[in-house]
């Protein structure tokens, strides 16, 4: 009898707790909803509320219809979609090469990848945009590139640790029936760590999507810029104008929104499988 | 268990290896050099070939630079602080999550909702909240807590200014932080935790022998790589001070890096901070993981 109710109340406390932080963590995001929903004349009213008077979707229609506000959208999109799929493909195989492949000098090889988890990606722009500047690059395939290699080392390794989790039996049976490393890879290994992939897939994409510093620099022609650059000159030049900054924001976390979405129910999960765990 | 292979390794491995590496040596090892040659040099960027090797120059000064010094004060407190309270309440937030019961999926996803969104958005979000007039921040301290007498104007003061920008990264961090934990936690066999409730071990006492412990992998990744993340703080600093506003007093490293480099066009002094810091970011790091392989062993 004393321990249920001693139990109850730890329930209790702990959802308590946990509602408490939800206030922390929710408020800036609802507030930046109700904002994009205010007037322009209620931006700086006082005091602020967290209900709005009146609402309104005007600023959604201005900023949506404004600065090619669409085509950002797709280059974004494109940007982050060609990224993902480049950086998913080439850190699973350098994983598997890590994971399950035998040759001299393989552990410095992983050393050396694993040196860049370590450099910062902003410190790496000056070089790399001579390099791009060399290969014509300051376009989406010169963003694409550099977001794959920026990606490519903590993927690789979060990977290794996921493919070195795949029972090596079945491996030995595609080899009894005569199967190379390609079909190891692609019909054994891949399928069977979807959801170390999930978190991959989620990492890459979450940074392709939202990259500045690199885009800032990289990005000449106005017509190719992604949302994050989009978003902040809009804010520079519409010091106040808040909603509409609010509203484009609101649309740009749509798409990240969804991947999670899809790919959360194996994050968790996802996550103890790569190298983390004791 | 090595059983006889049907194929060699080595050509396999090439092949597989080939794309990943081109990427790398392109666009990261290569320029890692490169960058290392530029900081030796005067550097001019529309001709190359004219520039003049000044030797160490351009580091002595960097390091001469109160601006610079300023900028690496920011960025220690601020990593520091964040590192700190994001391991804390990451934490927290993960051992209550860990539990079976209702509604535990939304609050996972809620508590990481702030980790989705993008760095540029949440950085003007927080300048707006932290607004001198009529912001939300003023409003609840000084009208609804009554903890301050009158509106501070945040962004005028350069320590100020480290408030908004470091309660950001830790409203944003913490969701990373306790899913991480999460991971750790779950990887703990159960059987553990049965074991010891059989010997009578209370929950406290089964977190400081059995949790704290067998976290101690999870911790080491999550130091290392908040530390990395917090020493190259660079968004939410570019945006909400503007580039160092006000008088260049409240820069992180690679804002000043990037202002150096693309505002002066002094290409030679920004690649020598960025080397300066990332030999430092290297060093922390060893650090970091021979003090926590002695504590483990």
């Amino acid at each position: 009898m004393k321990r249920s109710s001693q139990q109850r109340l730890g329930t209790l406390l702990r959802l308590v707790i946990l509602i408490l932080g939800l206030g922390f963590v929710l408020l800036p995001i609802w507030y930046m909803v109700i904002t994009s929903f205010k007037p322009q004349t209620m931006i700086f009213e006082l005091p602020p509320r967290l209900w709005p008077r009146t609402w309104t979707l005007k600023n959604y229609v201005v900023a949506l219809g404004k600065d090619n506000f669409g085509l950002y959208f797709l280059n974004s999109s494109k940007v982050a979609i060609v990224s993902t799929f480049l950086t998913v493909l080439i850190s699973s195989m350098l994983a598997f090469v890590f994971a399950r492949l035998r040759f001299p000098g393989k552990e410095a090889l992983f050393t050396m990848f694993l040196l860049g988890m370590m450099v910062p990606p902003v410190m790496l722009i000056i070089p790399q945009f001579l390099v791009a500047k060399w290969l014509n690059l300051f376009n989406h395939w010169g963003l694409i590139l550099v977001y794959a290699t920026m990606n490519i080392s903590m993927q690789t390794f979060l990977l290794r640790g996921v493919f070195e989790n795949v029972p090596r039996d079945l491996e030995e049976a595609a080899l009894i029936d005569g199967g190379g490393p390609w079909t190891i890879f692609w019909k054994i290994i891949l399928p069977l760590s979807w959801p170390g992939i999930s978190v991959v897939i989620i990492n890459t994409f979450l940074y392709s999507w939202e990259e500045f510093a690199w885009a800032n620099v990289a990005i000449k022609n106005a017509s190719q810029r992604t949302l994050p650059i989009g978003i902040a000159l809009f804010q520079s030049e519409h010091l106040t104008e808040w909603g509409q900054v609010f509203a484009a924001s609101l649309v740009a976390l749509v798409p990240v929104l969804i991947i999670f979405i899809i790919f959360q129910r194996h994050f968790v999960q996802g996550i103890s499988t790569t190298g983390l765990k004791g | 268990m090595p059983t006889k292979r049907r194929y060699s390794d080595l050509l396999p491995a090439l092949i597989f290896l080939l794309p990943g590496l081109i990427l790398f040596i392109l666009f990261f090892l290569g320029p890692m050099l490169y960058s290392l040659r530029i900081s030796f040099f005067a550097w001019k960027i529309v001709h190359p070939d004219q520039s003049v090797f000044v030797g160490f120059d351009n580091y002595q000064r960097a390091l001469s630079d109160p601006i610079f010094q300023r900028a690496i004060f920011n960025t220690l407190a601020y990593t520091v602080i964040t590192v700190f309270v994001k391991m804390a309440l990451g934490l927290g937030v993960a051992l209550l999550l860990n539990q079976n019961f209702h509604g535990r999926t939304f609050f996972r996803v809620a508590y990481y909702l702030p980790v989705i969104t993008s760095w540029v958005i949440v950085s003007l979000l927080f300048e707006y909240m932290f607004n001198g007039q009529a912001g939300l921040v003023n409003y609840i301290l000084r009208d609804i807590l009554r903890l301050i007498p009158k509106d501070i104007i945040w962004f005028a003061d350069p320590i100020l200014t480290l408030i908004p920008i470091i309660l950001l990264d830790i409203w944003k961090g913490i969701g990373w932080a306790a899913i991480i934990f999460l991971a750790g936690l779950q990887a703990i066999p159960t059987e553990l935790y049965e074991a010891a409730r059989v010997d009578g071990a209370n929950s406290s006492a089964q977190l400081r022998y059995i949790t704290w412990p067998l976290l101690g992998p999870t911790i080491v990744f999550l130091v290392v790589v908040l530390v990395i993340g917090g020493l190259n703080a660079y968004v939410p600093f570019q945006l909400i001070t503007h580039g160092g506003d006000p008088m260049d007093l409240t820069h992180s490293i690679l804002t000043l890096m990037y202002e150096a480099t693309f505002g002066r066009i002094d290409f030679g002094y920004g690649a020598a901070i960025s080397y300066l810091l990332t030999v430092f970011v290297f060093f922390v790091s060893l650090i970091e993981l021979r003090l926590m392989k002695q504590q483990a062993a």
